[in-house]
């Protein structure tokens, strides 16, 4: 394990900044999947690779947290492990790969298989804030149309997929309305997640460091995938079982094993996989 | 069976090490030290001073060793730094009309007061490369030198502004914003948005400006001067009431002269169009006041046509650190997006597979 830095504060950031990032996270929580223009500062790693994560993080944590980071599911890919890495130098907190003994869990691109309480925060790293950018590159334009709650736009967009496919073809980075309000990203999660953030008893933060922006979703609020009434969302996953642990429930990566079409489907979340086959063979 | 690709703690370590290794290059021959790339590479320190937004040659030196002569990854590594500094406050504006010139020149007169000073410049030299400098140890040849005029060096916009030629820019005590505290926002005030290309990358600037020239957003410019040089910094603390020198720096500072056509509330003038940059940076001085210029489009009241004149695609995308951030970011997996994404795929594909074989059928 690293040694805690010296001449850094706790958490790497000043006080100063701490306060100014949570103001910004009190504002998100109050106004559920609004965007909080915040004055992100340059990180030592770079913007894209989890720098709003790493501040929002950075804002909300105390030396008595245990922080789990996980990228793609998985707690030991090399991103995540230097963000922990990170962590561990400028804070010296406890870590986890544990998402039961976690507080804070740090996390790109997955929410974890198994479901949050209310004791813990789930941060994500967001790549573009906003949902609409796709359709509208302006940012004045697209603050326009979220203040007046005219998403036409990403309606029309979600219809097009229909007539074209028979179905919306949008995998990951599935729009969602939260609190029946604001239409939001909830990061490029596949769309298979997007069910696990409604309700959820954690409250969960989203913070994009490139784009300035902090957003977050309330414990217990309503969060819904857009969908139509006679073609309602439907989250993907393969349709395969995990080949460790033999989950038919799990989101599954896909894993080529040679060059003659090979392949197997495992479990993206690592503790989620380890777990059961630790239980599996404890029973034998 | 199942080999996962996924690097821990010890494969970054060693990742790092062999990145330490290359950085040295061959041991058997002595190793640059800071003090010599922030003297012989001071046109590399200065572009990192600029996109790095912290005047310290020392670390800007510094950094470009760490980075092997990477000067986007040098500029990474001064950000990254300066954002630990406290900030004290703003200092009073630079005046560049009281600089210690060493170069200096106008493309609108022959001569004018102050003169023009060509100074260190590679304008004129023949591109050949000199192979005698591939011999090291070689006697350096002196620059002659001669007695600095005396006299004041106005500048040529405030020559044209005195006939009333030349636009006036109204003069406010307000401080100017800091994208380094408050993100951007549109639309965006001239001084946040000449922070913003002064932090800029080169390439892009450059890239912008040449376009202008070649008729996107353009409106011909000319170059009011060009000047290279010296000035003091000073502060005002609240508390004193009086400015403090707190030292010199070394800036170019562009001023181009740009046609203006005139609207119902003013008369044909010119225009400025304004670039500033630490130590020595003609190209990105230069480039930076065309961009400058072609910014102020909406409000002279001229179409907004071109890359170059609109406020969201410059500003959000001139930021090397957060551009090379983002696009290198792609290398970090994203399999589990690509995975949602070949289920779809396979999803679409299996369903018009099976209408091509019903209507192959009937």
């Amino acid at each position: 394990m690293s040694p805690v830095m010296e001449g850094y504060n706790f958490a790497y950031l000043d006080e100063a900044t701490k306060r100014m990032l949570r103001r910004a996270i009190l504002k998100a929580v109050a106004i559920p999947g609004h965007q909080i223009p915040f004055g992100a500062r340059e990180m030592p790693l770079p913007y894209g690779w989890g720098t709003g994560g790493i501040q929002v993080t950075a804002a909300i944590l105390g030396p008595s947290d245990t922080l789990k980071v996980i990228d793609q599911g998985a707690d030991d890919t090399t991103n995540a492990v230097s963000i922990r890495r990170f962590f561990t130098r400028v804070a010296g907190v406890a870590t986890t790969e544990r998402t039961s003994e976690a507080t804070i869990i740090q996390t790109r691109h997955r929410i974890p298989e198994q479901a949050l309480r209310e004791d813990q925060v789930i941060v994500y790293q967001v790549p573009q804030p906003e949902p609409l950018s796709r359709l509208e590159p302006r940012r004045a334009e697209t603050k326009r149309l979220h203040s007046l709650a005219d998403y036409g736009l990403m309606h029309v967009r979600l219809y097009e997929d229909i007539a074209r496919y028979g179905h919306i073809a949008k995998a990951y980075d599935y729009p969602v309305m939260v609190n029946g309000r604001y239409l939001m990203a909830p990061s490029p999660i596949p769309a298979f997640d997007n069910p696990k953030m409604d309700r959820m008893p954690a409250l969960q933060l989203f913070g994009a460091g490139r784009e300035k922006r902090i957003y977050a979703v309330p414990p217990y609020t309503e969060v819904k995938s857009l969908d139509f009434e006679d073609h309602p969302f439907r989250p993907i996953r393969a349709p395969h079982a995990c080949a460790l642990c033999g989950s038919r429930e799990s989101y599954l990566d896909e894993v080529i094993t040679d060059d003659r079409g090979g392949r197997l489907f495992v479990c993206s979340d690592t503790d989620y996989c380890s777990g059961r086959v630790a239980l599996r063979e404890a029973a034998e | 069976m199942y080999v996962a690709v996924k690097g821990g703690e010890r494969a970054i370590s060693a990742a790092h090490a062999w990145l330490d290794e290359t950085r040295r290059g061959d041991p058997a021959l002595p190793e640059l030290t800071v003090a010599q790339i922030e003297q012989q590479m001071p046109l590399a320190v200065d572009r990192v001073m600029a996109e790095g937004s912290c005047h310290d040659r020392f670390l800007a030196a510094l950094a470009i060793k760490q980075a092997k002569g990477d000067l986007i990854e040098a500029a990474f590594l001064l950000r990254a730094y300066r954002t630990t500094l406290p900030r004290f406050g703003v200092s009073d504006p630079l005046e560049t009309d009281a600089m210690r010139i060493r170069r200096r020149i106008s493309a609108t007169y022959k001569d004018l007061p102050g003169g023009q000073v060509l100074g260190p410049t590679y304008d004129y030299t023949h591109r050949l490369l000199d192979f005698a400098l591939a011999a090291e140890g070689a006697e350096r040849a002196e620059a002659p030198q001669s007695e600095v005029p005396a006299g004041a060096v106005p500048r040529v916009t405030e020559l044209l502004a005195r006939e009333g030629l030349m636009q006036r820019e109204e003069a406010t005590d307000a401080e100017p914003g800091d994208l380094t505290r408050e993100p951007l926002a549109f639309p965006a005030a001239r001084p946040v948005r000449l922070q913003n290309l002064a932090r800029g990358d080169e390439g892009f600037l450059l890239a912008l400006g040449y376009s202008t020239q070649r008729g996107y957003g353009g409106n011909h410019p000319f170059v009011g001067e060009v000047r290279v040089g010296h000035v003091t910094v000073e502060f005002t603390p609240p508390e004193l009431g009086f400015p403090i020198e707190l030292g010199e720096i070394g800036i170019t500072e562009c001023q181009m002269v740009n046609q203006f056509k005139g609207s119902r509330t003013e008369p044909p003038q010119f225009t400025r169009g304004y670039g500033l940059t630490f130590g020595h940076g003609e190209r990105r001085a230069m480039s930076m006041a065309l961009v400058d210029r072609a910014l102020r489009a909406t409000e002279l009241g001229e179409d907004v046509t071109a890359p170059a004149q609109d406020h969201e695609f410059v500003l959000y995308h001139s930021d090397n650190i957060e551009a090379t951030g983002f696009v290198e970011h792609l290398k970090l997996p994203h399999y589990v997006d690509f995975q949602s994404e070949l289920e779809n795929l396979r999803t679409i594909r299996a369903a018009l597979a099976r209408e091509a074989m019903q209507e192959a059928a009937e």
